[in-house]
């Protein structure tokens, strides 16, 4: 076991664990942070994504050890009801999610994407989330929401 | 952070007069706030009374005047919830901000058979009709009462009853009854279930009244799913509560022999929960336990490889002996057969299929000498706490199952196992144990959807009339798991603990409404590979054994069009006399700029993209569904993608238009990733598909660009559901589309790259 201090959502909070505990399980367990999801444990499907110094990154095989100083924000981090994030705003407005459960890795990944790149177009969007998984099929409702907060953050 | 807090609910207070069992929460930590959210009863008016002859145990009326409608079924994100407060509001003449939905609580809501057969709108919804117009029946007699004039008098605004030409006089459901109990029967017909039905002597609006239901309003859970304020189970906690982990057999069917404890004697606090072959560890961290899962030694008996060659599966299928079949016959099949100038023939082949939920399982479990209480993200709750009541061997009234959102419900998938999973092991260790299936688990041992293998045969005569068709379907059990997990023996710790399970052999018949003279449709199921706790068990997948039997028959008509040189469009309204039927199909056709021509003439090309477009047609249970789909496949690769679909639906009266078109673009999206990619592979010992590497499922790449849904509401008809209609044809309508792009027919699911090249190029 080792001590780590984890800055997440600009709060610093001191946990023991073990240094290849994945950050996952330090957010969810340790501090009730329950926005990153535990889908596949093999950084393949995206819904444990955080974003590290504003990296999107899969905090499933993202060991304690390696996180360092960087500062973590989680889907709360990035909005909440009162100060939404444009991309919230737009997954409201076109109502995307199904089951939701995959929601919080396409967010954090296009919340990262759309930081860098302003006026994207659909094969951007595309190629930006690629690999993201969704069981329930709303690729396209994702794609359009994508569309709608990049049109608002340009 | 804060020291936790105690906050104590009485399960008194939320069962009535059942058991009095006290669950400790800790206010600091949103997981068990959550629980505890979940758990609680509506301030005031709530249902004590869960006898459905009580109309108390369907709504409740706040002091303020809120409506709580309680749903026996639950919603997996497809907006049912919504179409109920929508169905009571409107009966009830209040606001629909002000209707809340509980669901899927055994504590507070009747049995309508949880999530089930696409029967949330049809025969839930037909119940809360009822119900929220006996509501309304009973409220503006109590009116009349205190407002001293006939009941025939009074008009109901926004929750508000007032005298008719004079709204002065006036009284709110509110005042008449918030907070307190109707007292009031209902009429019930004695069943359990999705066959459930309430009568009262309340009529209920014809839908030319209609003010809320029919209109698009925004769903209920979204905003909860994007700000991450809406627990799924994943996030349940309660104070004290252990991480379950389970460990599986390498060889499918292999028993434990012995335990080596001292495999993980280094890592803090596990405990090993071992019960013949039923075999997990429990610990304080959840990092713990999934480390003394992966580095437990377990001696599993040598056992015989359970399964065949995969490569071999289909001939398995042929070959095997019949376990139970079933058929119906119009006319004169084997004459029409014995006089046709011509015959044509083919068979068709869908592998087994993974539920693959998004996150694998998780489940809560509360095993106490004096109740149980789990929480679970499985669709049929009512039916879970029956199987853990079982598997326990307490009285089912002693059992809570508490449905909270999964990672995706599609049927019978891992959810109700992990429940078990998590009862036994928390009635092992005495205390509360939160188990999550690891990815391996949720795609190597859910329930599979069957693989199967269809066969169809036209005769035709010299004009190229169809005098005849016979379609055989021959596959695994739907039912070789139960869909529900009522009986511990369908379930993977029931099993495990020597429960048999009822093991049913069922398969179904296609909905065929072609107007052939002489028809013969029929199945014959085979049996399990392998009895018992497979991870090739076979069970209820969305649209149960729809995309398998469509693929093949309309796959099929598409071949007869073909032969007789037909046009595919013209081909099926040919024989299609029902008017909506037809319409869905013209309607599709109209939005798709179908142009007329024979089948095998709608190829496009450039450069090494060639592109056809395809139709399929299907009903499910009166819902009617026409689909066009495009198809550009590589010539080079095999690649294949699908820029547009368009749908046409038709399921009678339409309750949230915008929700549906959701709920169909979401079906066009999965049931593209089944047709195209899905197939569950296995070697001679094991499932080999466990994660999204070894299964693939559709990429954003992939989802059509453009998914054009035709709505045709029927508001007369009765609403015959929609969560599953849409994957019925959606595959057939690709492999037409393929072969009108490349002349090359394929036969075998699912009609990926590897497949279109081996067989085209």
């Amino acid at each position: 076991m080792a001590q780590y201090r984890l800055k997440v959502n600009g709060t610093v909070h001191t946990i023991e664990a073990d240094p290849g505990m994945p950050l996952l399980y330090a957010l969810r367990d340790d501090l009730k942070m329950d926005n990153p999801h535990f889908g596949c444990g093999l950084s393949q499907c995206g819904a444990c994504t955080v974003h590290l110094d504003g990296v999107a990154t899969r905090s499933c095989v993202t060991e304690m050890s390696k996180v360092g100083n960087r500062e973590v924000t989680t889907l709360t981090g990035l909005g909440t009801p009162e100060h939404p994030h444009p991309l919230q705003t737009a997954y409201v407005e076109e109502e995307v999610p199904q089951c939701g459960y995959c929601l919080n890795g396409w967010i954090m990944t296009a919340a990262a994407f759309l930081k860098t790149k302003k006026h994207p177009t659909e094969d951007e969007i595309r190629d930006a989330l690629a690999g993201l998984k969704c069981r329930c099929g709303t690729h396209t409702g994702i794609v359009r929401a994508v569309k709608r907060a990049a049109e608002k953050m340009a | 952070m804060h020291a936790p807090t105690k906050i104590e609910l009485s399960r008194r207070e939320l069962m009535g007069t059942a058991g009095a069992l006290v669950f400790a929460f800790s206010v600091s930590d949103p997981g068990t706030v959550a629980a505890q959210q979940v758990m609680a009863a509506p301030e005031g008016g709530a249902n004590s009374a869960l006898d459905p002859t009580e109309l108390d145990s369907w709504l409740a009326i706040a002091p303020d005047g809120k409506v709580t409608v309680f749903f026996g079924k639950m919603d997996g994100g497809q907006g049912t919830d919504l179409a109920m407060a929508m169905i009571v509001a409107e009966e009830m003449d209040v606001p629909l901000k002000d209707v809340d939905v509980v669901e899927g609580d055994t504590a507070r809501t009747v049995n309508q058979g949880g999530a089930s057969g696409s029967t949330g709108v049809r025969f839930a919804g037909s119940a809360l009709r009822v119900a929220g117009a006996e509501a309304r029946r009973v409220l503006v007699m109590k009116a009349a009462e205190k407002l001293g004039v006939d009941a025939s008098q009074l008009t109901v605004t926004d929750g508000v009853v007032s005298v008719a030409g004079d709204p002065a006089r006036k009284i709110s459901y509110a005042e008449l009854i918030g907070g307190g109990h109707f007292h009031s029967k209902i009429g019930w017909n004695k069943q359990y279930g999705n066959p459930l039905a309430l009568t009262s002597p309340a009529r209920p609006k014809t839908h030319d009244q209609y003010k809320i239901v029919g209109t698009t309003q925004p769903r209920l859970d979204v905003k909860g799913k994007v700000f991450g304020t809406k627990p799924w189970v994943q996030d349940i906690r309660v104070e004290g509560m252990l991480h379950g982990r389970m460990v599986r057999p390498p060889v499918a069917g292999a028993s434990v022999a012995s335990v080596d404890e001292s495999s993980i004697a280094k890592i803090p606090g596990v405990q090993i929960v071992r019960k013949g072959d039923f075999i997990g560890v429990v610990a304080p961290r959840e990092w713990n336990a999934i480390r003394a899962a992966r580095t437990l030694k377990v001696n599993w008996t040598r056992t015989p490889d359970p399964f065949p060659d995969q490569a071999k599966i289909y001939d398995h299928i042929r070959q095997s002996p019949v376990t139970k079949s079933d058929k119906t016959e119009e006319g004169q099949v084997d004459a029409a057969f014995a006089g046709a100038a011509r015959v044509v023939e083919a068979e068709y082949e869908w592998p087994f299929q993974s539920h693959a939920s998004m996150g694998p399982a998780c489940a809560l479990a509360d095993v106490r000498a004096d109740g149980v209480t789990v929480w679970t993200g499985t669709q049929k709750p009512h039916f879970a706490a029956q199987g853990v009541a079982g598997v326990l061997g307490v009285p089912v009234e002693k059992v809570r199952a508490i449905w909270v959102a999964g990672p995706g419900s599609y049927g019978r998938n891992d959810a109700g196992d992990a429940t078990m999973d998590a009862a036994v092991l928390s009635q092992a260790v005495g205390k509360p144990v939160r188990v999550q299936y690891m990815r391996n688990e949720g795609h190597g041992w859910d329930p599979k959807a069957p693989a199967s293998v269809h066969r169809g045969r036209a005769a035709l005569d010299k004009d190229g009339n169809v005098l005849a068709l016979e379609f055989w379907s021959r596959g695994f059990s739907r039912l070789e798991t139960n869909s529900t997990e009522a009986d511990p023996g369908d379930t993977l710790a029931g099993m495990l603990l020597g429960h048999k399970g009822k093991r049913t052999p069922a398969f179904n018949l296609p909905e065929n409404a072609y107007t052939f003279s002489n028809k013969r449709l029929g199945w014959e199921t085979i049996a399990a590979l392998l009895p018992g706790a497979s991870p090739l068990r076979t069970s209820h997948m969305r649209d149960p054994l729809g995309p398998q039997i469509t693929f093949a028959s309309e796959s099929f008509m598409d071949e007869v069009a073909y032969a007789v040189g037909a046009d595919p469009v013209e081909f099926r309204l040919k024989y299609l006399t029902e008017p909506r039927d037809r319409a869905a199909i013209q309607a599709a056709a109209e939005k798709a700029g179908w142009q007329p021509g024979k089948a095998g003439t709608r190829r496009t090309q450039r450069g090494n993209i060639v592109t056809g477009r395809g139709v399929a047609y299907q009903q499910r249970g009166g819902t009617i569904v026409a689909i066009i789909a495009d198809a550009e496949v590589n010539t080079r690769t095999g690649e294949i993608r699908v820029p547009r679909v368009v749908v046409a639906h038709d399921c009678g009266l339409i309750v949230n238009p915008g929700g549906l078109r959701h709920v169909v673009e979401c079906n066009v999206v999965q049931g593209l990733s089944r047709t195209i990619h899905e197939e569950v592979k296995f070697d001679h010992r094991n499932v080999t598909s466990v994660d999204w590497l070894t299964y693939p499922i559709v990429d954003i790449g992939e989802a059509p660009r453009v998914i054009d849904v035709v709505l045709l509401n029927h508001p007369e008809a009765i609403s015959t559901g929609a969560g599953e209609a849409t994957m019925r044809p959606l595959a057939a309508a690709v492999n037409n589309a393929i072969f009108e792009a490349t002349g090359t027919r394929l036969r075998r699911a699912p009609l990926n790259a590897a497949r279109i090249k081996a067989s085209t190029v």
